[in-house]
């Protein structure tokens, strides 16, 4: 069937960067809805039915936990708890009571329950996918038929659908699902997370996927978020000479960031524990540009110790022995409150006593988390940076930064995460040592759209030019005051993007550490004043589609030929 | 009859992971467990009845049990809501 349509472009929003080209085939047609007529059996036989459908159905979905593990075991294992529900088992026995069949009174009671989380919308809405999944695989059962779930052909294929339920995402075959495309869901939908956490090629929310007859091919640009459909020799030659370059690019030895001019660019790693120490370092971090402190503190009714406190943060530096790491004092609130920091429930705890503002209320435990950080400085010779988290006036700056002077901390810096200290950046670098950019929630507060609620996830996007005007700003306080400036959200591991943060002024980059290859490589594409070009059209551009449009068409044909940019 | 009144820990409130967690205990401890939230009371081994509350974080909620050891299971119940499981 293939190349029966003509070349079209479908747009979602793209999970991870990846590529990649191949046939599609979609999610089978869900079960057909069982007719209401009634039942040939007496109500306790259908009843047993039922019992019997439902428990093999949860221990079905537990068995796949077990397999899938992480994440996706958390997920599976809640759907096994739904099939269990008694409240919807009485709901079922109460239908086949009034005369229905297990099918129908099985599709009727989810179906319930399904409007009613539908109708709760937000995070609700979004477990309701979880609940069909799991009618169906009862209503399968029932009937003898085998579940609904991915199809298993003998080739690799781009997988279509609706949107993918956790018990058929955690048992995808990597070996041959080239990557995912969704109609619905967002970012935050289980399809998103598990494709982030497998390094699935995916784009969800394509509008008209569904629509593709199986067996077409797509070229699947996540970086992008778009699927061009039959496409030309032309481009599908283009596509796989790009996947081909980016594999190769995976065996470039590693060194330090630089741009083509020579221009150092330090990459450095997001870590949230020292487990991931080793990792980082394989993959050629030059430091750590954000380490994350609460989870020393989560799970804990109260603040850990100096001495706790100080033999984490020894074998952290330890790791990085000469290297510069960037440590963020406690970052509590919103989306990760702390009972002892967070004790006042917050209608908006985005907006709330978050960052330094809690560590402030609560100073005591500030000045002990800087205190251990300072001992363990003195025990070791990596090069210590301290940065307060959401910090909004040149107030704070200065409160943050002689603290952190007073107890011992030799440099001290602020997040740039809301746009009221991005926009004064040139008063508050004069006061701080450093600034590191935090593009995912300056992100959320540029275009105030929620980081976590799928329903606005096409706002949340650092592509904006007002996210990047607010960067440049930072960028020039930087250059002209002589501080560095670093980048430490997401936005870094956009390997495009990462080269405009660079023209915008950035002067290190910082993310999690399976995206410094890739990040290396396309720094290493470019000059400083092509960096400085790509800005200004990502800076000129209406839209975060446009600028990235605008950037990648300027930077595609030396991506293409790199020998004729050198 | 026991009953313990609480808040809610967990960040996105008692959906998905917490709410399975939740649902398992309950599951675990072998009497009835009812939980109330505002009019609402339902089966707190019902994890759909749980997750249609709509339990938030910072929501108080209360848990009953009648019988041998409702006291003691309820004070595990009340630490697991206490917790923060999105952390």
């Amino acid at each position: 069937m293939s190349g029966v349509l003509q070349t079209m472009v479908l747009q979602g929003v793209g999970i991870g960067r990846g590529l990649a080209v191949g046939p599609i085939l979609r999610m089978p047609e869900p079960l057909a809805e069982p007719g209401d007529e009634p039942s040939a059996l007496a109500p306790d036989a259908e009843k047993v039915r039922v019992a019997g459908a439902l428990a093999a159905t949860a221990a079905d979905i537990r068995l796949r936990g077990e397999r899938a593990g992480g994440s996706a075991k958390d997920v599976l294992d809640a759907q096994a708890f739904m099939a269990e529900d008694p409240t919807l088992r009485d709901d079922v026995n109460a239908r086949i009571d009034s005369g229905k069949t297990g099918e129908r009174a099985v599709f009727e009671a989810f179906a319930a329950f399904r409007d009613l989380l539908v109708s709760m919308g937000g995070y609700m809405g979004e477990r309701a996918t979880d609940l069909d999944d799991v009618s169906q695989r009862v209503v399968a059962h029932l009937r003898g038929v085998p579940a609904p779930g991915v199809p298993d052909p003998d080739h690799p294929f781009v997988l279509i659908a609706r949107d993918l339920a956790p018990a058929d995402t955690a048992l995808l075959d990597l070996d041959k699902v080239l990557a995912l495309i969704t109609s619905d869901g967002g970012p935050t939908s289980h399809t998103a997370i598990l494709a982030r956490e497998k390094a699935i090629v995916a784009i969800v929310g394509a509008v008209g996927a569904l629509d593709l007859p199986d067996g077409e091919t797509v070229i699947v640009d996540a970086s992008r978020g778009v699927v061009t459909v039959a496409p030309s020799d032309e481009e599908r030659a283009a596509a796989e000479a790009t996947i081909a370059a980016r594999a190769a690019v995976a065996d470039v030895p590693i060194g330090p960031g630089a741009l083509a001019d020579g221009t150092p660019v330090p990459l450095l790693a997001n870590l949230g524990s020292v487990d991931k120490l080793a990792e980082a370092i394989e993959k050629g971090a030059e430091g750590v540009g954000l380490f994350r402190t609460e989870f020393l503190f989560l799970d804990s009714e109260h603040a850990p110790t100096i001495a706790e406190q100080q033999a984490k943060y020894t074998a952290l530096l330890q790791g990085f022995a000469g290297k510069k790491v960037v440590v963020r004092a406690l970052d509590a609130g919103a989306d990760k409150p702390l009972s002892f920091l967070n004790d006042e429930p917050e209608e908006n705890p985005a907006l709330g006593l978050r960052g330094l503002r809690a560590l402030r209320a609560h100073e005591v435990i500030l000045r002990d988390q800087l205190t251990a950080l300072a001992n363990a400085a003195a025990d070791t010779t990596a090069e210590l940076w301290v940065m307060a988290p959401m910090v909004s006036t040149v107030e704070e700056t200065r409160y943050f930064v002689a603290l952190a002077r007073e107890l011992g901390i030799k440099t001290a810096g602020v997040m740039v995460e809301v746009p009221a200290s991005a926009l004064l950046a040139d008063r508050i670098l004069a006061d701080a040592d450093f600034a590191s950019i935090g593009t995912n929630d300056l992100t959320q507060y540029t275009l105030a759209a929620d980081r976590l609620l799928g329903s606005v996830a096409s706002f949340q996007d650092p592509w904006h030019p007002a996210v990047l005007r607010l960067v440049g700003e930072v960028g020039r306080a930087g250059a002209a005051l002589g501080k560095p400036v670093g980048i430490c959200g997401e936005a870094a591991a956009d390997p495009m993007l990462a080269v405009v943060l660079v023209g915008l002024g950035a002067t290190s980059l910082s993310m999690s550490p399976a995206a410094l290859a890739d990040v290396r490589a396309e720094l290493a594409r470019f000059t400083r004043a092509q960096a400085q070009e790509f800005a200004e059209l990502a800076l000129s551009a209406n839209s975060a589609v446009e600028a990235r449009a605008a950037v990648l068409s300027a930077a595609t044909p030396l991506t293409t030929q790199p020998t004729e940019s050198e | 009859m026991a009953e313990r009144t609480v808040t809610i820990a967990s960040a996105h409130g008692l959906h998905a992971r917490p709410a399975s967690l939740f649902v398992q205990a309950v599951n675990a401890a072998g009497i009835p467990v009812e939980l109330t939230k505002g009019e609402k009371t339902l089966n707190a081994a019902s994890i759909l009845g749980v997750i249609s509350l709509g339990i938030e974080h910072g929501d108080q909620v209360t848990l009953r049990a009648e019988g041998d050891g409702a006291d003691a299971v309820l004070d595990q119940l009340a630490a697991l809501l206490t917790t923060d499981h999105d952390a």
